[in-house]
């Protein structure tokens, strides 16, 4: 009986009371967490969050943190990515990695690269230590193994591309995989290669398993993605399922040459995209997609709540003058200029003023 | 516009101050770009500023709610209800009124998030949001359009036509100051407009409930709930529970209340507000707000609504930033000759219960 199992676990009854009608109504209006956060700031009764519990530093531009989710946590498929949320200079920011860990193992593991002019990168390059709390989203993606693994396997990186794919590897010897995997990587140099000793001890202890790194900042050739690299390493590369990962010349490169040979739908790619820089133009091109209206209109330049209501929405407002702030909407994506002080933001899921800010390019906003 | 006030209640130094329009447009723009200096600066000290004032919100609370389950020894009860006052009063003020003007939605914390924020009172949120931030901050002191002079139920403005209902005006005031809460839960009924016919209950139905379910949570937590749970001591809880949500009324009354009323404070028309400029909005905000002097706690317990006239200035800054603003804009009001009202609690308040009792009469 319900009540039973409940007695039994000290876990689930701590769990249900917290999450219980009589708890709410005493903590009203403050959510549980309010107070269960002066002890456990962890806790959360639905956000994934996560403990950094160790930070290795195995690259001179790359960090490699180990994270402890909280019981929210679903895992994950390998391949797929997670938003990472952490407060830089008082804001929150998110930005999406790919757990390198076998899927199936305790903790996260994710290894961020230092980019230049990455906020979230090079903070956490600089800063990360363990202690320090982030938000996650649950996992998605589709760049991901089938269930049945597939007989023949080339895996692809560049930079720090190598995470999602590593993350497949190591599961796939986890789970005892005997058939045979390419696993090709690009680094810039030999300092840059991240997982190089890993990878290297897992190619000698898996004879299924041929590991390759090319340096594409050593030696007077900088080498790339060539059918030539291709067919040396793995010559039988058009009968294996591909997945790439890492900068969009590497990716562009693969589905050039995938669609060449009429091989497409062997390849799996999954971009790393940088955030995008600030767009500086204000003219008015693009288009801006009321999300949950479920329509779109073309830009025309003037504030989103000008163009809401002239697409015959009703978004909320009040002095429409950028003070009292009733008119908050969160944008998915997007640039917008704001129209007094003409400062462009780039935005990622944040809350603007629609009466004060004007879209620049496209925009997909939650209204 | 308003060149010059049009009701001098006999504090301002100089009742001919007139600003020409040009001089008006550079205050604006001064005050534009004190305002976009602060907003860029915006970081960590911020988050980490109102984080801990969060903190100790949730410290107060919880070590007041537990002492007071510790009555059975007295000076528990007191310690437990000053904490709880001290709770209340922080989420009420630095907290809950400062969220709510979007002061910290730059943060992008879900916790500060003003479209989701709801304060420990009996005012929903929402319905707050709408009469404070938006009508009370953009029509600040018109007489007819800011609902805030007298609340519906007080004669605050020489301007509102005297009845005998006024010669209550004390009596009202001080029920409004005890049970402040919940006049502030039903200002946005607009009662006074149902009374006048002007308006019916079916219009208000849907702020009604929203009123009533969050009157009623509230009301069960502090009265039923928490009493229960403390068996024996029920009385005692009830009891710290109901003083110390007076305490919180009477507090942030007398706070906002010396924030618009004060003898020197002006009203202003609809006519001479239309079409207003920047620099003249700016110049309404001082001239229709009056501060309160104190020490940094006070500033703190009183949600920096002491710097009343940097709050109309710029609402959505966060508020523990008004006291270096008021530096600069203290010293721009000297420059443009406009009139700066400050002063300690006791006499803002005083002149506020003199205006009371005078409009009480015709």
């Amino acid at each position: 009986m319900a009540l039973d199992s409940l007695l039994n676990s000290p876990r689930k009854l701590t769990r249900g009371l917290l999450d219980s009608h009589l708890v709410e109504s005493l903590l009203t209006p403050n959510p549980v967490e309010r107070y269960v956060g002066m002890i456990d700031p962890v806790w959360s009764r639905r956000d994934v969050r996560a403990k950094v519990v160790a930070v290795e530093r195995q690259t001179p531009r790359s960090v490699t943190l180990t994270l402890e989710p909280n019981s929210n946590w679903n895992g994950f498929e390998p391949g797929q990515h997670v938003g990472v949320t952490v407060e830089i200079d008082g804001r929150l920011t998110t930005r999406f990695y790919s757990p390198a860990g076998a899927a199936a193992g305790k903790g996260l593991e994710l290894t961020i690269t230092r980019h230049p002019g990455g906020k979230v990168s090079e903070h956490l390059a600089d800063i990360a230590a363990p202690g320090m709390v982030v938000g996650l989203s649950p996992a998605e993606g589709e760049f991901t193994l089938p269930s049945t693994r597939p007989d023949h396997l080339l895996l692809i990186s560049g930079g720090s591309g190598i995470t999602p794919v590593m993350s497949m590897l190591r599961t796939l010897c986890a789970e005892g995989h005997d058939r045979p995997v390419t696993f090709l990587h690009f680094a810039r140099t030999p300092q840059d290669a991240i997982y190089a000793r890993e990878l290297q001890a897992l190619g000698e202890a898996h004879a299924n398993l041929n590991v390759v790194t090319v340096f594409t900042r050593e030696g007077t050739k900088p080498q790339h993605l060539t059918r030539a690299t291709l067919k040396s390493i793995c010559p039988d590369y058009l009968a294996a399922e591909t997945y790439v990962c890492g900068p969009n010349a590497l990716v562009d490169a693969a589905e050039k040459l995938w669609k060449r040979d009429r091989n497409a739908d062997r390849l799996h790619t999954e971009p790393f995209t940088l955030p995008e820089p600030t767009v500086v133009a204000a003219d008015a091109t693009g288009s801006v997609t009321f999300k949950r209206s479920g329509i779109a209109v073309e830009n025309d330049g003037q504030s989103l709540l000008l163009q809401a209501e002239q697409g015959n929405l009703s978004p909320r407002h009040g002095c429409r003058m950028g003070i009292c702030h009733t008119c908050v909407c969160r944008v998915e994506s997007g640039t917008v200029r704001h129209v007094r002080t003409g400062e462009v933001k780039t935005l990622n899921n944040e809350l603007v003023q629609i009466c004060v800010n004007a879209p620049v390019g496209d925009i997909e906003i939650d209204l | 516009m308003p060149k010059t006030a049009t009701k001098h209640t006999g504090a301002v130094a100089d009742p001919e101050f007139q600003l020409t329009p040009e001089q008006l447009d550079l205050f604006g723009e001064e005050l534009d770009a004190l305002r976009e200096r602060v907003l860029d600066d915006l970081g960590q000290r911020d988050s980490d500023y109102i984080h801990n004032i969060l903190n100790a919100q949730r410290g107060f609370e919880v070590a007041g709610r537990g002492m007071l389950f510790l009555s059975f020894i007295p000076p528990a009860w007191i310690a437990g209800t000053i904490s709880l006052s001290i709770s209340k009063i922080l989420d009420n003020m630095e907290i809950g009124h400062n969220v709510m003007h979007g002061q910290y939605d730059w943060t992008q914390d879900p916790r500060l998030d003003s479209t989701q924020f709801e304060w420990d009172t009996s005012s929903p949120s929402e319905n707050w949001k709408d009469s404070h931030n938006y009508q009370h901050h953009t029509h600040t002191n018109i007489v007819g359009k800011d609902r805030d002079i007298g609340y519906g139920i007080l004669r605050m403005s020489e301007e509102q036509p005297w009845h005998p209902y006024y010669l209550g005006n004390l009596l009202y005031a001080t029920l409004l100051m005890t049970f402040f809460e919940y006049g502030v839960a039903m200002h946005d009924l607009e009662v006074e407009r149902m009374v006048s016919g002007e308006i019916s209950f079916a219009d208000k139905r849907k702020e009604f409930d929203n009123i009533w379910t969050k009157v009623r949570r509230q009301a069960i937590k502090d009265y039923v709930l928490f009493p229960l749970l403390a068996g024996p001591m029920a009385p005692a809880v009830f009891a710290g529970n109901f003083t110390a949500n007076i305490a919180r009324n009477v507090w942030s009354f007398m706070i906002i209340f010396c924030g618009h009323f004060p003898e020197g404070v002006e009203e202003f028309t609809e006519e001479e507000t239309e079409n207003e400029t920047r620099g003249q909005w700016y110049y309404r905000q001082i001239l229709g707000s009056a501060n309160l002097t104190g020490g940094k706690l006070f500033h703190i317990m009183s949600g920096n609504l002491s710097h009343q006239i940097e709050h109309h200035l710029f609402p959505d800054i966060p508020a523990h930033r008004y006291a270096e603003i008021a530096v600069e804009v203290r010293e721009a009001c000297a420059r443009f000759g406009i009139p700066y009202n400050t002063g300690p609690l006791h006499k803002q308040f005083g002149s506020v219960v003199k205006k009371i009792a005078r409009l009480s009469l015709p």
